[in-house]
């Protein structure tokens, strides 16, 4: 088990990999990925039980994750290769012709770690609920872990699965949006406002954690002891982290600019130099 | 000489599903199944009682349908869903496309009421594209039964085939004349009457209006080879080509859209192979309307007189 310290130190790493390679293939969505580093590195190196060694599609007695907002794919990636799951060096495969790492993530070329494809938005709450239903038909009792982004829950499919998740007592998923509050064409609220997020879950019936430092490993792993400390009580949990998109790349925060765009050479070299090479760039 | 084909009663081919699902509960403990509020119309019921802890009735949200379905193949389930064709497809495409054909997961897309014999309900519910847009999604394939029996066969037999099926079925109750003991093989043709002047390939309850069709034939001394094609994807390629080799023309029919539907596909493999004079019956770029099955049947053109119409015409074509 990674300390805080050790988490700290897997950041600037990931943050690296994320920049690297968008640069390389000049596409990709950084500003997302920089935005939900702390949560997946609390994730895949902390909290969840997996085994990124024998990576199985079953996952019988792991700890699940699906990303829904597969854009974010830089993210998931790193951090699914810095545990394991498939060759640090293979980063440098992504989006180009023949890679594993396609643009967004999907099973279709037996990536290790990814068990549904995702890009088209408001699907993964759904598998993730197919998938925790699942692990209690097979009295597996670990826990099903989903990521969405703020926007993407102006799709009508999320609260589909919010409804079903609440009625139905599934109450073996933690799911996490990932509050940037952003999108492509400007912030949620100029798109459009989606009120109260705490309130609107509540409403569904969902156990709703608010964290405001969803940035700070600590604070994550702290809420996500908490989130675990909710499960199995009848309802779903709702972990609503507040985010900076682009975070550890100063000219990438604050804004929706760095949604979909790479930096060009000298933007890398300046975002390379706010994030130490930690534990050896791909 | 035409061979006689008779059945004992008229059954609908939901029920056949349901029938073939209420087996697989009591065979296959990874069987589950997802309904969206039409659990009496799906024929649904018995499993439902049978297995309540494997039955998800999911309310009226057939995109959170498909995606749950998806999620729950991870942990070795086998999920059957169940809605009206037209929910089942257009309305949750790209649920299905992302989340079951392109993540190549085991989901059996189960849907009823599909075509014009869906009836008075009227055309928002009368799907005549759900073929093709099944068909066209990489992977996925694509069965169409014919009768009671063959939908219970090959419900069962989806189960023992590892990835994404669409099953497609029907509300009216049409003739039950196939085996109760047939084996149901996944994507091999059935041959029902061998004939020499003329191949008529039909799928789904379009099945017994060819056999109705072959006998006025013969009455008139036209021989026609009748093909069953349950399966439209993956297509019984040699079984087309070599009757079409046999007859040298050949007619499709089918409840659904020219575009799109079996007989697009036979036209698509026989342009390529075996170049042969093809007629389709089959609707015509329409929406279909509230009426009796049997009346839209007729008014959209696709009773075995049409099929004996296609086959005079394609006669006139053969070289």
């Amino acid at each position: 088990m990674a300390s805080a310290v050790e988490l700290d130190n897997i950041v600037p790493q990931i943050r690296r990999d994320i920049v690297r390679m968008v640069h390389a293939v000049n596409s990709g969505h950084p500003g997302g990925s920089l935005g939900c580093v702390e949560y997946l590195v609390a994730l895949y190196f902390k909290v969840m039980k997996h085994n990124p060694e024998h990576f199985s599609m079953d996952g019988i007695g792991e700890d699940l994750f699906f990303l829904s907002n597969g854009h974010v794919s830089p993210v998931f990636y790193s951090v699914l290769a810095r545990s394991g799951y498939f060759p640090v060096k293979e980063l440098s495969t992504f989006r180009k012709l023949n890679t594993r790492l396609q643009g967004h993530p999907t099973t279709h070329d037996h990536l290790p770690g990814v068990r549904m494809a995702s890009g088209s938005l408001g699907q993964g709450l759904s598998v993730g609920v197919g998938a925790a239903l699942a692990k209690k038909l097979n009295n597996d009792d670990r826990i099903v872990y989903t990521l969405h982004g703020d926007g993407e829950l102006q799709e009508g499919q999320i609260w589909e699965a919010a409804m079903y998740a609440a009625a139905k007592k599934v109450d073996n998923i933690i799911a996490a949006v990932d509050m940037n509050g952003q999108q492509i064409d400007g912030s949620t609220d100029e798109v459009l406002p989606m009120g109260s997020l705490k309130a609107k879950f509540e409403a569904f019936g969902w156990d709703v954690i608010e964290v405001t430092k969803g940035n700070d490993t600590t604070t994550i792993v702290d809420a996500l002891a908490l989130a675990k400390q909710h499960t199995g009580k009848g309802k779903p949990v709702m972990l609503l982290l507040k985010t900076e998109m682009g975070n550890g790349v100063d000219f990438m925060m604050h804004s929706h600019k760095w949604h979909g765009v790479a930096p060009n050479d000298t933007q890398l070299a300046q975002a390379l130099n706010q994030n130490a090479e930690t534990l050896g760039d791909y | 000489m035409m061979k006689k084909y008779s059945f004992t009663e008229k059954k609908d081919t939901r029920s056949g599903f349901g029938a073939g699902l209420s087996e697989l509960g009591k065979t296959n403990a990874n069987v589950v199944a997802l309904c969206a509020d039409l659990t009496g119309s799906l024929k649904m019921d018995a499993f439902a009682k049978e297995h309540p802890e494997r039955f998800f009735q999911t309310g009226i949200a057939e995109a959170n349908m498909i995606g749950m379905a998806a999620g729950m193949t991870i942990g070795g389930k086998i999920p059957f869903t169940g809605t009206f064709a037209n929910f089942s497809t257009g309305r949750v495409y790209d649920q299905i496309r992302q989340s079951v054909a392109y993540s190549g997961k085991n989901v059996k897309i189960c849907a009823s009421h599909a075509g014009l014999t869906l009836g008075e309900d009227g055309a928002t519910h009368q799907i005549l594209e759900d073929i093709g847009l099944m068909k066209m999604l990489p992977g996925m394939v694509v069965i169409n039964p014919c009768d009671y029996n063959q939908t219970k066969a090959a419900t069962i037999a989806i189960a023992n085939y590892n990835g994404p099926v669409y099953l497609r079925f029907g509300r009216p109750a049409v003739p039950n004349f196939t085996p109760g003991d047939q084996k149901f093989e996944i994507g091999k043709a059935v041959l029902l009457n061998e004939g020499t002047d003329v191949t008529i390939f039909a799928t789904g309850h379009l099945v017994w209006k060819a056999i109705e069709a072959g006998e006025r034939l013969a009455a008139e001394g036209i021989s026609a080879e009748i093909i069953n094609i349950h399966t439209i994807k993956p297509l019984d390629n040699s079984a087309v080509i070599a009757s079409a080799k046999k007859t040298r023309c050949v007619v499709t029919a089918e409840e659904h859209q020219m575009n799109g539907g079996l007989g697009d596909s036979v036209a698509q493999l026989l342009s390529r192979e075996l170049p042969t004079p093809l007629e389709m019956v089959a609707v015509n770029d329409s929406f279909g309307e509230s009426g009796t099955p049997d009346e839209l049947m007729t008014k959209y053109g696709l009773d075995a007189v049409n099929i004996v119409e296609a086959v005079k015409r394609v006669l006139k074509r053969k070289v």
